[in-house]
């Protein structure tokens, strides 16, 4: 089966993007081999900059870039992006509302032999509590790509979130994605799973397990986190009456806090989340790493049998 | 130089200092000694050195100005009144609810603020943002950062400077308002930057040092500063905090207090006379 990774799609896109649009910018913080970001280096030098290792700078610089009009794309790692340069972020471009995408790769477990050092765990729930961020994790290479373009088109700053490792191709190129509108992969009325990103993939093995066991499930692509996509989180929760939320991110404030948020006040439906139980990663395999915390198909198809079992 | 000139922005730096501290009285809340500071540096801006329009404050082409040292903004909300940005009826609602004057300003809502600023060390990347993009633009425009030298303790000010150096930027003039206090104390007691000269050479900086409330030397170096080429500039000011209220200067605690009427009436009394 085909796959790469998301940061790939980044990589690529914004090449094909800067190429048509000269007011696209790349800010790299000396990890540009790595954030796939080197070809737009070397065809759109005077779209490019390499600040060194000094991100609250790259973020500062991108503030007064926005200020000018141009359209900027902070390139680092997740765990950088969105603690090492947050307060400047927050100040220099949030509460101004400046037109500045943070552009992450290494997003959750997915820089999994880095250890916890390099793995962005907090990032999306941190982002998603600054006011006129907007926070997106595409899961494959084509949803990255069109969303990429729609951060570009979006006015605001926006965090994207990429994974280190490959991830198999779900979506067809030609699939079209509005940041804030959550995607209905399968419908059905038993149960709902809402996936965000790496984990999605493991979401849809689920789904595909559970319907050959012959549970009718409704499957959710939630790739944008702020704005959530409330409507069809409510809509859902009235459907299937259980959910459950599925995410390579720390359990405070990511896509379960934010799905459970809007069943809470609405008073309505059962919710298990599937994410990091609060804990630092370590080095290993992603996929063993998955296992171990719990977060892979197989923690998934427990969670939703408990939820199934729990209603009759 | 021109002595009708050196006169005229005299003049202005003393409205400016009384205005700022009418602004800071009425509200009885803000940060007059770092204001006084500036006050014949950003005179000086404002009254002959910026290319600006204040009946058009977005005018792309324009020079811009990033008050680093947001804090100070007293300093600035005065001289963007006397510009004829807004009324000056508005200075009288400098941090009240519903103000366009925000504590530390914001560029969304003070028409002729380029950035919003007030988390210290900040503002010189948001200006080699601008630089960078104004040469790429081919534009003509200058940025000018204003830095206390308190706020030089923050990294971001280093990685900042190797980075304006980096992208040759003479289009960028860095105006350090060395006023040797900060919020806790003497900055030689604090974090000491003795060598405060030599650290923005040694980022690659071409550096004017001067008496920071001589207008003949902010003049000077103002034009020194547009001759410099392939490289950034930083003019070091020396400067006094409080300068020109007596019992404000060289005193820790007029960073960040207001006067009372019996001290207000005192320093304007004080000002005027000088």
């Amino acid at each position: 089966m085909k796959a790469l990774p998301t940061r790939q799609g980044f990589g690529d896109e914004i090449l094909r993007l800067g190429q048509l649009h000269d007011d696209i910018y790349v800010i790299d913080c000396d990890i540009s081999k790595s954030c796939k970001t080197t070809d737009f280096a070397c065809k759109l030098p005077n779209q490019h900059l390499n600040v060194g290792i000094a991100e609250q700078n790259a973020a500062g610089i991108a503030a007064g870039l926005a200020t000018m009009g141009k359209v900027p794309f902070i390139s680092t790692y997740a765990v950088f992006g969105s603690m090492r340069m947050l307060e400047q972020i927050r100040t220099s471009v949030c509460y101004p509302n400046l037109n500045v995408k943070i552009a992450c790769s290494h997003g959750g477990l997915t820089p999994a032999d880095d250890g916890a050092t390099h793995q962005g765990t907090e990032d999306m729930g941190i982002y998603r509590t600054i006011p006129n961020m907007t926070v997106i994790m595409p899961a494959d290479y084509n949803s990255t790509r069109k969303l990429v373009e729609a951060a570009y088109k979006w006015n605001g700053p926006v965090y994207l979130r990429f994974t280190r490792n490959e991830m198999p191709f779900y979506y067809d190129e030609n699939e079209e994605f509005e940041i804030g509108k959550g995607k209905i992969l399968k419908d059905g009325n038993d149960i709902t799973i809402i996936g965000i990103g790496d984990l999605l993939h493991q979401a849809i093995n689920t789904a595909n397990e559970l319907e050959r066991k012959g549970v009718s499930v409704r499957l959710i692509d939630m790739f944008t986190l702020k704005p959530l996509d409330e409507e069809l989180v409510l809509e859902s929760v009235k459907k299937t009456g259980k959910v459950i939320t599925v995410e390579d991110h720390n359990i405070y404030n990511g896509l379960g806090s934010a799905v459970s948020e809007v069943m809470a006040e609405a008073g309505i439906g059962k919710l298990k989340r599937i994410a990091i139980k609060d804990h630092f990663g370590e080095s290993g395999n992603y996929y063993k790493l998955l296992e171990k915390y719990d977060m892979d198909e197989n923690a998934i198809l427990k969670a939703a049998d408990e939820l199934l079992a729990n209603s009759i | 130089m021109n002595n009708k000139k050196v006169e005229f922005l005299k003049g202005k730096a003393k409205e400016l200092r009384i205005n700022l501290l009418g602004a800071i009285y009425k509200a009885q809340s803000g940060h007059p000694g770092g204001s006084l500071s500036a006050a014949d540096i950003v005179a000086t801006l404002y009254f002959d050195e910026l290319s600006i329009d204040p009946k058009n404050p977005g005018w792309y082409e324009r020079d811009r100005v990033v008050l680093s040292k947001g804090h100070c903004c007293p300093v600035l909300y005065a001289v963007l009144a006397m510009k004829g940005y807004y009324d000056m009826e508005v200075l009288g609602t400098l941090r009240q609810l519903g103000s366009i004057l925000q504590g530390h300003p914001d560029m969304n809502k003070v028409p002729g603020v380029d950035m919003s600023t007030g988390s210290l060390g900040q503002g010189l990347s948001a200006a080699i943002g601008m630089a960078i993009a104004a040469k790429q633009d081919k534009l003509n425009s200058r940025i000018y950062a204003i830095l206390g030298d308190g706020e030089c303790d923050e990294g971001q000010v280093w990685e900042a400077a190797m980075s304006a150096s980096k992208y040759s930027l003479d289009n960028l003039v860095a105006i350090v308002d060395r006023n040797h206090l900060q919020n806790d104390g003497r900055v030689c007691d604090i974090m000491p930057t003795n060598n405060l000269a030599d650290m923005w050479r040694a980022s690659g900086f071409e550096v004017f040092e001067i008496n920071g409330h001589s207008i003949e030397e902010i003049l000077e170096a103002f034009a020194k500063a547009r001759e410099v080429k392939g490289k950034p500039v930083c003019i070091v000011a020396d400067t006094v905090k409080g300068k020109g209220v007596s019992f404000m200067e060289n005193v820790v605690a007029w960073h960040g207090m207001a006067p009372n009427k019996e001290q207000y009436e005192k320093a304007i009394a004080e000002i005027e006379e000088a």
